[in-house]
């Protein structure tokens, strides 16, 4: 189960995730991303203080978004995730595709970078 | 005894009897009327007329009461059939003595002897035919009560008959009680007349015909054999007077009262007969429309058959059932009326409001008698619901006001239900059978996705090999192989489709593909996953990847070469450091950057192994495979485990690793399909 907020502020759109996802909540991030696309958001920080754990559905999702992401121009980082999440992303490599950061502060320098 | 043997002595016996009647009594009758002494005791015909009428009773009593399934119609045939022989035989005689006019031999007391004992054997026989198919009438539906009282009946009949023939005294008031006890005891039979109401209104005018003919050769025989005992009374002092038998006068009073009560029951039953045929009608229906269920192939033609039944039930000029499918059209079953016809009652029938049959609970059949604006001018609406959603409704239609009543209604709504119900049976049963259909499919899956792994896993001299996979669910996307390069080098590969289930079983078989394809080129391990990745890229979905890993093992050069696409690391229990080490080299995983830009993000690694060194390789299952409690197995558990069990062969490192896992999970699942791979190398 996960529960997925997001609010705009400015320039910057916040995604929280709280809670697991694995096959079938996958499909709400993917929703929640694809918003987020058509949105016309530029810059997606996303909170990963809540997330609990993520299977390999959904890591599916964030590698599917990275190709549109990077073609219409939205600087995605995500920040806050767990030893347990941060070493599947790690071990999948996904960590050198995606920008992570430790904390939110952290994740809004990063994305203010561009 | 079969009962045509019975049947054939009885009529010979009859035949003997009836012989010697008239030859005893003839003889007794010239006896005393020329003063001779007779040679035979006076009883004697009598008592072969009490033989006769026994074995005539035998005759009908195998012939009508024994008789298998004869319909009413045709027991009362069989009456009038006798009746009309017996008749014809005793007007031939008539017709004799007309003849031979006022001779000296149509005065003869031997001669009209003759002539009477000749009709009331004709009367006799006649009448215990008719007393036989009375029998059956009465006993159509029999009770207890009606039995025992038939049996007393009978008896006293038999009794009747016993008095008759001795020849003692009785007091007169005796007999008289014994024939009014009789009578009435006819009476109280007389009064089952059940039968009449399965007679149709055809049935019921035949039966009146021939009840009637009965009745009118009952008459005649009475008359005629009465007539003769008076005429031959007058010549002669003796002759075999039948008056003062109380069996017969009995048996013809039944005979009789139960003949002139069908008469008057079935004529008043007449009117009615209407009401009683479409009853039977209803339940006939009834019982089609629920059998349709098990012999009807498709869910239309229930819903023909109910449309048909509800409207010869009530009598309907035209009607239609519109079926509400998925998508939200209509689809219309007519029966009398064309498209536009339905049209046209549809936009009138939105006008009027329907009254509705709330009595015993049946709420939601509806009818309305008078709309405006429709030729149609009475309506039965009646919805059909499966669990309380309304698949269909059923539209009744009469051109008359007030068509329908509140019986019908019932009627049509028990119709309506009972086609809910056979349709609901109808689409479980069609839903039983897709899914052992769906269930046999994913065993073939099964079976076919048992057929990717390997059989036989190759090997080297230099190392042993063991591996189990296990699918969360029917089919899984796990995957492992491994292919002989040369007698020196061994490939291994292990891979891990995201996600799992069909979608990852489809995905996997690709990986299969492409490893067996490009293995054989013999890449090295960082080439071979560029190439995975750019073949992948092609055709995997999407939000799909796949991870693994790649080794070849050198038993010359003694090293393991390997590269990791995105997959769990590896582990190496390496003899000499006696420490367990972590192949966590840098690598993306396979269809994840699919631009041509996955080169960069590759690399390969080298390690040089020794005797009783143990590669042990896996997927996320296993790692991740959570307890009760949601803590997972892994990744240090996993690595203790290896510390501890590299002492052992292959074979018992897998299966005491499965064991651990199923021993950690313990009620807990593994939700994820698991995989294990692992090589020792050999001691010198």
């Amino acid at each position: 189960m996960i529960a997925i907020n997001s609010k705009t502020e400015g320039l910057i759109e916040w995604l929280t995730l709280v809670g697991e996802v694995d096959a079938s909540s996958s499909i709400e991030l993917d929703k929640a991303m694809e918003a987020s696309l058509k949105n016309g958001t530029k810059k997606l920080l996303v909170n990963c203080e809540g997330l609990e754990y993520i299977s390999s559905a959904g890591l599916g999702v964030f590698m599917s978004y990275l190709e549109p992401f990077r073609k219409s121009g939205v600087r995605m980082v995500i920040y806050g995730l767990n030893d347990k999440v941060m070493n599947v992303f790690s071990i999948l490599g996904l960590d050198e595709l995606i920008k992570i950061a430790t904390n939110q502060e952290d994740a809004q320098t990063v994305i203010d970078q561009a | 005894m079969k009962k045509k043997t019975i049947i054939q002595i009885s009529t010979f016996l009859a035949a003997i009897a009836w012989i010697l009647v008239i030859f005893t009594d003839l003889s007794l009758l010239f006896s005393t009327t020329n003063n001779l002494k007779p040679g035979i005791g006076a009883q004697v015909p009598l008592v072969m007329l009490y033989v006769f009428i026994f074995a005539i009773f035998f005759f009908y009593r195998y012939r009508i009461e024994k008789a298998e399934s004869v319909n009413f119609t045709d027991l009362l045939w069989q009456v009038f059939v006798t009746g009309l022989v017996t008749t014809i035989i005793s007007l031939l005689l008539r017709l004799v003595v007309l003849v031979l006019g006022t001779s000296q031999l149509t005065i003869n007391p031997l001669f009209l002897d003759f002539i009477f004992l000749t009709n009331l054997g004709l009367m006799l026989s006649f009448i215990i035919a008719t007393f036989m198919v009375w029998k059956r009438l009465i006993l159509y539906q029999k009770s207890k009560r009606l039995l025992n009282l038939w049996v007393v009946f009978e008896y006293g009949l038999l009794i009747s008959l016993v008095l008759d023939l001795v020849p003692i005294d009785l007091p007169e008031y005796v007999l008289t009680t014994l024939r009014v006890v009789l009578i009435l005891l006819g009476l109280v039979l007389s009064v089952n007349m059940k039968w009449v109401a399965y007679l149709n209104f055809r049935q019921k005018w035949r039966s009146l015909l021939l009840i009637f003919l009965g009745l009118f050769y009952l008459v005649y025989f009475f008359w005629s054999v009465s007539s003769a005992a008076v005429d031959l009374s007058a010549r002669s002092e003796y002759f075999l007077d039948f008056s003062d038998s109380t069996f017969i006068i009995a048996t013809v009073a039944f005979v009789f009262i139960y003949a002139l009560f069908s008469l008057l029951v079935i004529l008043f039953n007449l009117p009615t007969s209407s009401v009683f045929e479409q009853k039977l009608e209803e339940v006939v229906n009834f019982q089609r429309l629920s059998q349709s269920i098990q012999t009807e192939q498709s869910e239309e033609r229930v819903f023909d058959i109910l449309l048909e039944t509800a409207m010869s039930t009530v009598f309907a000029d035209a009607g239609y059932l519109e079926i509400h499918q998925d998508d939200g059209k209509s689809k219309f079953i007519k029966s009398n009326i064309d498209p536009e016809g339905i049209l046209n009652f549809q936009a009138s029938f939105r006008e009027c409001k329907l009254k509705i049959v709330k009595e015993l609970g049946l709420d939601k059949t509806k009818y309305q008698s008078a709309i405006k604006g429709s030729p149609y001018k009475s309506v039965l609406y009646s919805p059909i619901y499966i669990r309380n959603n309304p698949v269909a409704v059923l539209v009744l239609l009469k051109d008359v006001t007030d068509g329908f009543n509140r019986e019908m209604t019932r009627i049509v709504d028990t119709f309506t239900n009972q086609a809910g119900i056979s349709i609901e049976n109808f689409r479980l049963l069609r839903d039983a059978l897709e899914n052992e259909r769906y269930k046999e499919t994913i065993k073939i899956a099964k079976k076919v996705q048992k057929s990717l792994l390997p059989e036989k896993l190759n090997h080297n001299e230099d190392f042993e090999i063991a591996a189990l996979s296990e699918a969360a669910d029917e089919v899984g996307g796990d995957y492992y192989d491994t292919i002989r390069l040369d007698p020196d080098r061994v490939v291994l590969i292990i891979g891990d489709v995201s996600g799992k289930g069909t979608s990852a079983a489809f995905q996997m078989s690709q990986m299969k593909g492409v490893f067996l394809s490009l293995a054989q080129l013999d890449p090295s391990p960082g080439d071979f996953m560029i190439w995975a990745n750019n073949a992948l890229s092609l055709s995997l979905e999407k939000k799909f990847f796949i991870t693994a890993s790649y080794f070849i093992i050198d038993q010359k050069e003694k090293k393991v070469t390997f590269a990791r696409a995105g997959h769990c690391p590896t582990l190496f229990y390496s003899k000499k450091d006696n420490k367990v080490l972590t192949f966590k080299s840098k690598g993306l995983g396979l269809g994840i950057l699919r631009n041509g830009e996955y080169k960069n993000y590759v690399e390969v690694n080298t390690y040089k192994y020794n005797p009783s060194d143990v590669l042990l390789m896996y997927t996320d299952g296993v790692t991740e495979a959570r307890n009760e409690s949601g803590e997972e197995f892994g990744f240090e558990r996993l690595k203790s485990f290896l510390d501890k069990a590299n002492g052992y062969s292959p074979d018992e490192i897998r299966a005491n690793l499965a064991e651990q896992l199923l021993n950690f999970t313990g009620k807990g699942i593994i939700d994820d399909d698991y995989t294990m791979l692992v090589v020792k190398f050999r001691e010198n």
